[in-house]
């Protein structure tokens, strides 16, 4: 063993290498990226390492291996699982061999994602368990408990991290060497692993007499815990379990109780929590869910205890918790005053506002100011997509109308071309988010014959969650160079009959595209090409010369970060200038020039 | 030793990296250290923290309210934004060289920074360094280990700079390890001439 400071991403890919997986497979997103990316980078001889296109792939290659007895993992956000859920409900169903780990990474805040779901409710959904770490450390432990009771049970499980969890680091002490397990490989068997309604019935009722078992197994599981005593509890999940403690941790005459497996909830182990309990609160994020069991719980057994949670007021229902808020709750829970620390600041001077934008010289911002330009005076629609250049909402470009879900723009696009023949529909997608959730949208427009423009932005990188390969880049993460998968002949097999590629930074060709295709039926694609900043090196910097009228007309078109006011005066912020010259196409007195 | 340290500046400005040779300096001399980065949606330009935290009786990965030890800041704003974490008589580096958000072209607000260096100035203890001076030539990319060296100057990390710079030769790309030794010990040498 030895320790290494790792974050609980990390934590988790070395805690599942550690287990003997055999498949990892995943799609990004925040906070889940980096279990795929550590595994990547760590020794991994004999592991299968990949990418997937989505999550539902991602699942379903995992979910083949784990039938053949390897152990598999997929990674992926909360909202992924949503995407992934077609397969899980079945899998679920029709249960594994080999150990299989769903870790799908929930977002309180939320601080990067459009819901703030519970991934436990989820696991109640399917009908499967689910682990809920509340450190780095406990999560290395945990990936492999949560393979033994998925062979135990042969059940797919859920692990759900959040992202205090997952970003936080800690010092871990990590297997020094670890080899995938030996696995059978896969035996046929029809009546077992093809889901037929008769076999659906016979599982269903399979699972509903299993999961009580398993809940009764988690009672003496080592990470549900019960410290203190007292006739006042709290309850506890997650990260939240680490705020409580830093709270209580010298308050000895309150119970803390972790529970570390919510679903099947451990009933027995909580009956005995609740001895000599009158009132019980639940500090958990997200969704009431401990809280509602209990509820369950003592009305079952006719318990006089009081719980107390979101669903009584006493907890906020949306947003996350933090070390203060639970200091907070709890002290009223208990009756104590909040301690009073740090400086007072109530005389605080007006702080500046750092939204997050779009990088200076992103070939992104250059393709919405083309549409723009060439829209304008057009009624058009402008529906997004999920990545980086959802940021292209911000003014001064305020080019985003819609922003859905994983390839919603394509379709939304049609959605409004159906209710107004006379708008111009654009949809605006990534290259990565193309290939993710894109395609199929693209059929439904050309076989239902829609009017719309597809925008796709192609930096060639999955530049949001940290600049991940994808089918169109040619890397694999077995470390592979591969056929870079081609998104013109996709849209050309697709029967999209105009595509145009164009590179953004050439304003005046980019603009008259869009321009020739705004006045075409059916589907048109324009594939604005140019690689993302982070991932190719800059072509220079520009230098503004004495011929500026300072109009500031640069500043107020396209907003670029690396345009500013220089005692008045325009001027250009070398350290982040990548010299992409779309200021330069814009200025009206050609006072914008490349650096001599 | 228990010791909650924040440190936070501005998407860019290697934040991320100071925290990471703070923790595992703390780690080196055998202390558990626990961390967190809230970097979310936040890329170039926008607020960043890290929150490091030593010693055995931290739970909570992001720090409480009113309990750093130390604010390491590399941005006047972001020191003053943060200052709800200090302790009543915690210290606070700050760096003097203002970074103007990336709005600022287009809403102008006039921020440079000095109002935010009074306040801080007002409200505890705190040690200004000019970045930009003590780095000269070498530039932004620099800042974060000149601001390191003062931190580690003032003896309040409770970490030696002698660590700190163990972890700088162990974790900097090669070509660019004197560069900042150089700044760190100009940084140290500005925080040993203060007056604390």
């Amino acid at each position: 063993m030895k320790k290494e400071y790792i974050m609980g991403n990390s934590a988790i890919a070395l805690g599942a290498l550690a287990a003997g997986v055999n498949v990892v497979s995943g799609y990004p997103g925040t906070p889940s990226s980096e279990i795929v990316e550590t595994i990547y980078k760590y020794p991994h001889e004999g592991v299968y390492l990949e990418w997937s296109v989505n999550e539902k792939a991602a699942l379903e290659v995992a979910a083949a291996a784990a039938y053949s007895g390897a152990r598999s993992m997929v990674t992926m956000k909360q909202v992924g699982l949503n995407v992934a859920s077609d397969p899980l409900m079945s899998l679920a169903y029709v249960g594994v061999k080999g150990g299989m780990v769903v870790v799908s990474a929930d977002d309180p805040g939320p601080i990067s994602s459009q819901t703030e779901q519970d991934t436990r409710r989820f696991a109640e959904f399917a009908r499967i368990p689910v682990f809920d770490p509340s450190s780095p450390e406990e999560a290395y432990e945990m990936i492999r408990e949560a393979f033994e009771y998925s062979e135990k049970y042969s059940t797919p499980v859920l692990f759900r991290p959040t992202t205090r969890i997952c970003h936080a680091y800690a010092s871990v002490e990590v297997e020094d060497k670890a080899s995938p397990k030996a696995y059978e490989g896969f035996v046929k068997d029809s009546k077992r692993w093809v889901i037929f309604p008769r076999l659906s019935y016979q599982n269903h009722e399979m699972i509903e007499k299993r999961n009580p078992e398993i809940g009764k197994d988690f009672s003496g599981y080592c990470r549900n815990t019960c410290e203190g005593g007292g006739s006042k509890a709290v309850f506890a999940s997650g990260i939240s379990y680490a705020y409580a403690k830093e709270y209580l941790k010298d308050i000895p005459d309150v119970k803390l109780c972790r529970i570390a497996t919510p679903y099947p909830f451990p009933e027995d182990f909580v009956l005995k929590c609740l001895e000599g309990v009158d009132e019980v609160i639940c500090l958990e994020e997200l969704s009431p869910f401990v809280e509602e069991k209990l509820l369950r719980t003592v009305g079952r057994y006719g318990l006089n205890v009081k719980i107390k949670g979101k669903l009584s007021g006493d907890v906020k229902a949306a947003g996350e918790n933090s070390a203060d808020y639970a200091a907070k709750v709890l002290s009223g829970f208990i009756g104590r005053e909040v301690p009073e620390k740090g400086l007072s600041l109530s005389d605080m001077p007006p702080l500046p506002v750092r939204p997050p934008v779009l990088c200076a010289g992103c070939p992104h911002r250059a393709s919405f100011y083309a549409v723009k330009q060439a829209m304008k005076g057009r009624r058009s629609y402008f529906c997004g997509d999920i990545g980086c250049y959802t940021l292209g909402n911000a003014m001064p470009l305020d080019m985003v109308d819609t922003c859905l879900c994983m390839g919603a723009g394509i379709t939304m696009a049609q959605g409004f071309n159906r209710v107004d023949k006379d708008g111009v529909c654009f949809a605006f997608v990534g290259d990565s988010t193309f290939f993710a959730s894109g395609i199929t949208g693209v059929v439904n427009a050309v076989y239902n014959e829609a009017d719309m423009i597809l925008c796709v932005l192609d930096n060639s990188t999955t530049a949001m969650t940290g600049h991940q390969p994808h089918p169109g880049t040619g890397r694999t993460m077995m470390g592979n160079v591969v056929e870079k998968v081609s998104i013109t002949k996709i849209l050309e097999g697709m029967g999209v009959k105009k595509i145009v590629t164009v590179d953004p930074l050439k304003l005046s060709e980019a603009v008259a595209a869009v321009r020739e295709c705004a006045d075409l039926k059916g589907v048109k694609a324009i594939i604005f090409k140019s690689p993302c900043i982070a991932v190719t090196k800059p072509a220079g910097k520009v230098s503004i010369s004495d011929k500026c009228i300072n109009c500031k007309k640069c500043i107020k078109e396209i907003g670029c970060p690396a345009l500013i006011l220089s005692e008045g005066k325009v001027a250009v912020d070398k350290g982040l200038c990548t010299g992409c010259g779309l200021c330069a196409q814009i200025c009206p007195v050609n006072a914008i020039g490349g650096e001599c | 030793m228990d010791m909650d340290i924040l440190v936070c500046g501005v998407g860019g400005q290697g934040t991320v990296l100071a925290s990471k040779l703070i923790a595992s300096a703390a780690m080196s001399l055998g202390n558990t250290v626990h961390s967190a980065e809230t970097i979310g949606m936040a890329q170039r330009g926008g607020s960043v923290t890290s929150h490091i935290r030593i010693g055995d009786n931290a739970y909570s990965p992001l720090i409480p309210l009113g309990s750093a030890d130390v604010i390491i800041a590399f941005e006047p704003a972001e020191a003053v934004r943060n200052l709800m974490y200090l302790k009543k008589d915690g210290f606070v580096i700050v760096n003097r060289i203002p970074v103007k958000p990336t709005t600022e072209s287009i809403h102008e607000t006039g921020y440079d920074g000095v109002e935010m260096i009074e306040y801080i100035k007002k409200k505890c203890g705190c040690l200004v360094v000019d970045a930009s001076e003590l780095c000269g030539e070498l530039g932004g990319k620099f800042y974060n280990s000149a601001i390191l060296g003062a931190a580690a100057g003032t003896g309040r990390l409770g970490i030696s700079p002698e660590a700190l710079i163990a972890e700088i030769e162990g974790r900097v790309p090669e070509k660019f390890i004197e560069a900042n030794k150089k700044v760190f010990s100009l940084g140290l040498k500005q925080a040993e001439n203060f007056d604390l």
